[in-house]
């Protein structure tokens, strides 16, 4: 068999946890072969060592059926093994040339010599259909074409395989398409691709075989076609999973929230979120559905009052509350669950039980006369961290920046929760954790829903929004394009609303 | 490995580091830190002019740690303790009151001044996100020059150009039931102060919801500002108080152990004001304990260099190196994890997984 | 009025100098990714080094010419190596830079008085001579410029032009130049391009070391004559220029020209009648305050490289 890349029996220890364990992966001339497992089982470790940025404890890697030793990345690349980080690794402030040549560069008489390298770069961009300008600056130029800059940088090196870390991610659906039009362009002209990834949609979409990984170890690698999403996905988490949340017709009741024409600036001062009204009601979940970067975090930011904005009001239980503060909004009855947990939602090093009274350390009985009550503040810690099985090691004690991203997020959940808002705000409340961990936290959603509260989800996963909302808002360079009911609709029309085409008759 | 024996390995270095630059210039590091140790605790006397001489470092220290915990990295502490200390030079000099009251007032004037200096990159910080290390720096050389030409103007001394005139022994911080009791020592009011200031940023921090703010704000501002934290008022907040005891070091240095301000020199205590808190890993009492250390080396230089051919610099030079090993105390705390895994590396001990943490590797 | 500035031109130029070269090693440094407040300290190195140095060899050689020049190099060795402090605690062990660069003036400011109170008493160290102004030929003739800027000059201020020239071109036509200001940018990317991050912060931080050495023996063999254990706080004003300058060589000249003109200016005020009006203290503090301007008005806009003062953690990604 020709393999390009083969990695047999690889082993990776970090101190206190096995990575990889006895992981083999085979990779054919000319194919696209998916590395599918969840957040946490391995991916990332198993590639970084195939690109040269550790060295497996145990184990095989052979390149054209020799076996080699891949110490450093300059090693991956000339054995002509190239990666599309999923966060880019170019210099904003440097154009599209340099980033390319950067630690290439072509000279002349020991200077750089761009002109050269840039008709290499245009030749190139030609070649593959990737339509890159060669002198634009990075900071410039959208995220599609910055992922088109790290291909080229590939190419430019001769890179034979290719390794695509969660490409999709940051992609409109639109650039999605392209980019996998792009994908079966390289292996026509011979390059083999592994693509890294959790979406079974994608795999289904473009790869020819596919090697899933779970907790460590290779669990099997399937022919894309003639393998079921379910038996994919029940591979990937070890047991049977529906891709479906339980859950009742929805009752909706009074209006909650109601956006009135809202237009909020981005910090680069242009408007980012333009004339945007929606209503929503007691015991509904509305879903804003969009790509990233087309207004959502704008809009969130300024319901919760962390952003100024410019005009429009937002009117909470019948209340203007457009010109509170962040802590005034929070005491009429918001919660949120912030896009990044980490950055926003925790102080890492505090402890847990100090995270967990984070808006309300001002009130009794956590406070009296501005000093701490530990005792109550430590109740109300073990009564989350009970009834939202929050673990950690030391309990509420335990510095927050230890625990797992699954654990974080519960605790924030729970805090949340616990202040019983009556309008609950997620923000990507699943990104990069497990399944369980999803499942869970659909749960809770839907519970609080179902006790009458009025849920705002926003998230970047299609499947996530159609799954768990009742009603769905598509926003699309910072304006609505219509409300959907979630059972009247599909990923087709999602899509295409997401990429700016107006549904027809809009049903809200 | 926790703060306190890192911090006792950083100083154990330094005095090593210490007693080879005596070797190597000639000198007898026995010797000599026997005399330096003499010279800051032999006598009552002693101990007392360690205890005024540390004063200084502990308000210093107290400053910088109090912005580091809440965030900022004041190196401005020389400039704000200039300046607070001539302020309260000039109420001193100018203001002819009761001793009580006149004493609070300077204490008073000396807390505002050095706040009102730390104020100016507090709000450029708060305002226009400039770095609060290059603006204080700049505060510095602005409160150096601003007293280099105001004291010469206003209250020139009279014999000397570069001071100011002598304060009134009611202006001053010295008591003599104190001076007493340490048998003569310089050691003055100023070191209660001191204290106070340790016990009362201690309660702030540790107590209170203040605290809890600024704190949070420190750790993480994105988060405060979620949390509802007025951020920016914090930022301001935390630079006027770490600025007003840097100040209150002026008033214990040119109220209590000098007698008048000399002007054309950025007081050191300043700088090590750093040393302190860091050694004392930015704990109030970690402060205390750090800044009376410095006090001791401060102290006994000049008995040490009295009885030896040993340039007092000696002490600098050992406060400076142990800052230098403070900060990469992470050197060491590597050493010692290495030493300890290949002690207790069993074949299988790493091999059972822990489910939690492993999430944690691949999301890093 | 062109009288003054006739003369204090070149005094300006002379105080620029050693800020110039500062903060030009700073400029690499920085674009390494590595910030290094510890200018002062080195530059005060630089000045006992060369001191040392000089005197000792003047007192065997007499004032024979290449002896400044030993001088120089030695200086600008020294502080290289002393840099190596500030690189290993930044590079190697992720240590606060801000920290590590304060040790850095603080063990220079002790230890190189603590060395030269061992050799001198006092703790000065005096050379007997430095290097000479001199009116560069036949320039020196064109009508004002050739007052302005090439009368009363001193080989080094040539010098350091020199080298201003080189770096801006290292910087900016170089692949080492591409590499060092990726490092500065985005070290994940260079790392990933297969450069060695931490080796080209070292050589950036070794960069600034030698040039900062060089700055302080320059004050020593221009104007100032003597080692006295400091250098006037103008490593900080160095540091200041470099931002004032927004970390591009050609910026950081006019930066530093700007404050060498505004501390000459403040210098001689006294004894130009024109400028006694102004009071000295507004003239003195002048450069920091609009140091601390500048920083708000740039404060939107920096040039600052993106991952300046952040330790190169290479397991993040």
């Amino acid at each position: 068999m020709d393999y390009v890349v083969e990695m047999v029996g690889i082993r990776k220890e970090f101190p206190g946890i096995v990575a990889n364990d006895d992981i083999t992966l085979q990779l054919k001339r000319g194919e696209i072969h998916a590395l599918l497992g969840e957040n946490g089982a391995g991916k990332s470790t198993l590639m970084s060592i195939l690109f040269g940025m550790y060295q497996p404890d145990r184990g095989v890697i052979k390149v054209n059926g020799r076996e080699v030793r891949i110490s450093n990345p300059n090693v991956a690349n000339r054995l002509g093994i190239g990666m599309v980080h999923q966060h880019f690794k170019l210099v904003e402030a440097f154009t599209v040339t340099e980033n390319i040549i950067l630690g290439s560069e072509t000279r002349r008489v020991g200077m750089l010599d761009i002109r050269t390298a840039a008709n290499r770069v245009e030749a190139l961009s030609k070649q593959y259909g990737l339509n890159v300008d060669p002198h634009a600056k990075i900071e410039d130029i959208s995220v599609g074409m910055q992922q088109r800059v790290e291909i080229l940088k590939m190419l430019y090196r001769d890179a034979e395989v290719l390794i695509f870390d969660e490409p999709t991610a940051v992609l409109t659906p639109q650039e999605i398409e392209d980019l996998q039009g792009i994908m079966k362009n390289l292996v026509q002209e011979g390059k083999s691709i592994i693509l890294i990834t959790h979406k079974l949609k994608e795999i289904k979409a473009v790869a020819d075989r596919c090697t899933v990984i779970r907790r460590g170890r290779t669990i099997g690698t399937v022919d894309v076609a003639d393998t079921s999403r379910e038996t994919m996905a029940e591979m990937m988490v070890g047991r049977s999973v529906s891709f479906k949340v339980d859950k009742q017709e929805s009752r909706p009741g009074e209006t909650v929230l109601e956006i009135r024409s809202l237009t909020v600036k981005n910090s680069k001062k242009v408007d980012a979120l333009k004339a945007f009204s929606l209503e929503l009601r007691a015991g509904e979940i509305v879903g804003i559905a969009g790509v990233d970067g087309n207004g959502q975090t704008e809009l969130i930011e300024a319901i919760t009052g962390l952003r100024q904005a410019e005009s429009g009001s937002v009117i909470l239980n019948g209340k203007d509350i457009t010109g509170l503060s962040v802590r005034q909004r929070n005491e009429s009855g918001i919660g949120h669950i912030p896009e990044d947990r980490q950055k926003r939602g925790l102080v890492l090093d505090y402890t847990l039980e100090e995270n967990l009274i984070l808006e309300i350390y001002k009130r009794p009985p956590y406070s009296k006369n501005g000093l701490l009550q530990r005792a109550a503040i430590r109740k109300h810690a073990e009564h989350i961290i009970q009834s939202f099985d929050v673990r950690s090691g030391e309990a509420g004690r335990s510095i927050v920046r230890s625990m797992s991203g699954g654990n974080q997020q519960k605790a924030i959940i729970g805090r949340e929760v616990e202040r019983d808002p009556d309008l609950l705000i997620a923000v990507q409340p699943t990104r990069g954790l497990d399944v369980g961990s999803i499942e869970y936290i659909h749960r809770r959603l839907v519970e609080q829903r179902d006790k009458g509260k009025a849920v705002l989800l926003v998230s970047l996963e299609l499947d996530e929004v159609l799954n768990l909302s009742d009603r769905i808002a598509v926003i699309n360079n910072g304006e609505l394009v219509g409300v959907v009911n979630a059972s009247e609709t599909n990923e087709q029309e999602l899509g295409l609303m997401m990429a700016g085409y107006h549904k027809e008759e809009g049903s809200a | 490995m926790n703060n306190s024996i890192k911090s006792l390995l950083a100083v154990l270095f330094g005095l090593l580091a210490g007693a080879l630059l005596m070797a190597v210039t000639g000198h007898n590091p026995v010797e000599g830190y026997k005399f330096l140790i003499q010279g800051g605790l032999k006598s009552p006397e002693r101990i007392g002019n360690t205890l005024a001489t540390a004063t200084p470092l502990i308000l210093t220290g107290l400053s910088v740690a109090f912005a580091f915990r809440t965030g900022l990295f004041n190196i401005g502490a020389a400039g704000q303790m200039l300046f607070g200390g001539f302020c309260a030079t000039a109420v001193g000099l100018s203001v002819d009151l009761p001793r009580a009251l006149l004493l609070t007032l300077m204490v008073l004037a000396g807390f505002i001044g050095g706040a009102l200096w730390a104020l100016i990159p507090g709000i450029l910080k708060a305002r226009y996100n400039v770095h609060e290390v290059v603006s204080t720096i700049m505060m510095n050389w602005t409160a150096y020059w601003t007293v280099y030409y105001v004291i010469p103007g206003y209250f020139k001394g009279e014999s000397l150009e570069t001071e100011s005139r002598q304060l009134p022994p009611e202006a001053m911080l010295h008591a003599s039931w104190l001076s007493d009791m340490f048998q003569g020592s310089y050691i003055n009011l100023g070191f209660f102060i001191g204290v106070v200031a340790v016990l009362v940023v201690a309660f702030l921090i540790n107590k209170t919801t203040l605290g809890y703010e600024l704190k949070a704000v420190g750790f993480n501002r994105h988060s405060a500002e979620y949390a509802g934290i007025a951020v920016k008022r914090s930022i301001v907040l935390s630079m006027f108080i770490a600025g007003g005891i840097a100040g209150l070091a002026g008033v214990a240095q040119y109220a209590g152990n000098a007698s008048s301000l000399q002007i054309g020199v950025l007081p050191s205590q300043g700088f090590d004001g750093i040393a302190v808190a860091l050694l004392g890993a930015n704990a109030p009492l970690g402060v205390m304990v750090s800044a009376l250390f410095f006090g001791v080396l401060y102290s006994g230089r000049g008995f040490m260099n009295a009885m030896t051919e040993i340039p007092p610099e000696i002490a600098d030079s050992i406060i400076a190196i142990i800052i230098y090993f403070a900060a990469t105390s992470i050197l060491i705390e590597r050493l010692f994890r290495k030493w300890k895994v290949r002690k207790s590396r069993a074949p299988h001990s790493a091999a059972n997984k822990k489910q939690g943490e492993r999430e944690h590797v691949d999301n890093a | 009025m062109w009288t003054t500035l006739e003369q204090i031109f070149p005094y300006a130029i002379v105080f620029t100098i050693p800020l110039l070269i500062t903060a030009l090693g700073a400029l690499f440094s920085e674009r390494s990714g590595v910030v290094n407040i510890g200018l002062d300290g080195l530059m005060i190195v630089g000045s006992f080094i060369g001191a040392f140095v000089v005197s000792k060899m003047q007192a065997q050689f007499g004032g024979s010419w290449w002896v400044l020049w030993v001088g120089l190099l030695a200086a600008a060795a020294a502080s290289a190596l002393f840099s190596l402090l500030h690189a290993f605690a930044s590079i190697n062990l992720s240590a606060n830079q801000i920290i590590s660069g304060t040790a850095i003036n603080m063990i220079a400011g002790a230890l190189t008085i603590f060395l030269a109170r061992n050799i001198t008493g006092s703790g000065n160290i005096r050379i007997t001579s430095g290097f000479r102004p001199f009116d560069f030929p036949i320039l020196s003739d064109i009508p004002i410029i050739g007052d302005l800027f090439f009368t009363n000059t001193y080989i080094t201020t040539w010098l350091v032009l020199i080298l201003l020239l080189v770096s801006a071109f290292i910087l900016y036509k170089t692949p080492f130049g591409l590499r060092l200001r990726a490092c500065g940018e985005h070290p994940h990317a260079a790392e990933a391009a297969g450069i060695r991050v931490r080796a080209m912060r070292y050589v950036g931080v070794m960069i600034s070391g030698a040039f900062a050495g060089l700055g302080g023996a320059v004050i020593l063999m221009t104007y100032s004559g003597e080692f006295t254990g400091n250098v006037a706080g103008l490593g900080f004003l160095a540091l200041a220029s470099l931002i004032f300058g927004q970390w591009k060589p050609f910026g950081i000249l006019a930066a530093t020209f700007f404050f060498g003109f505004a501390s000459t200016v403040a210098n001689v005020s006294q004894v130009i009648p024109q400028l006694a009006v102004i009071p000295p203290v507004i003239l003195k503090i002048f450069p920091y305050v609009v140091t601390l301007i500048a920083l708000v008005i740039f404060s939107k806009s920096s040039n600052a490289p993106k991952a300046v003062g952040e330790p190169f953690d290479s397991g993040k990604r």
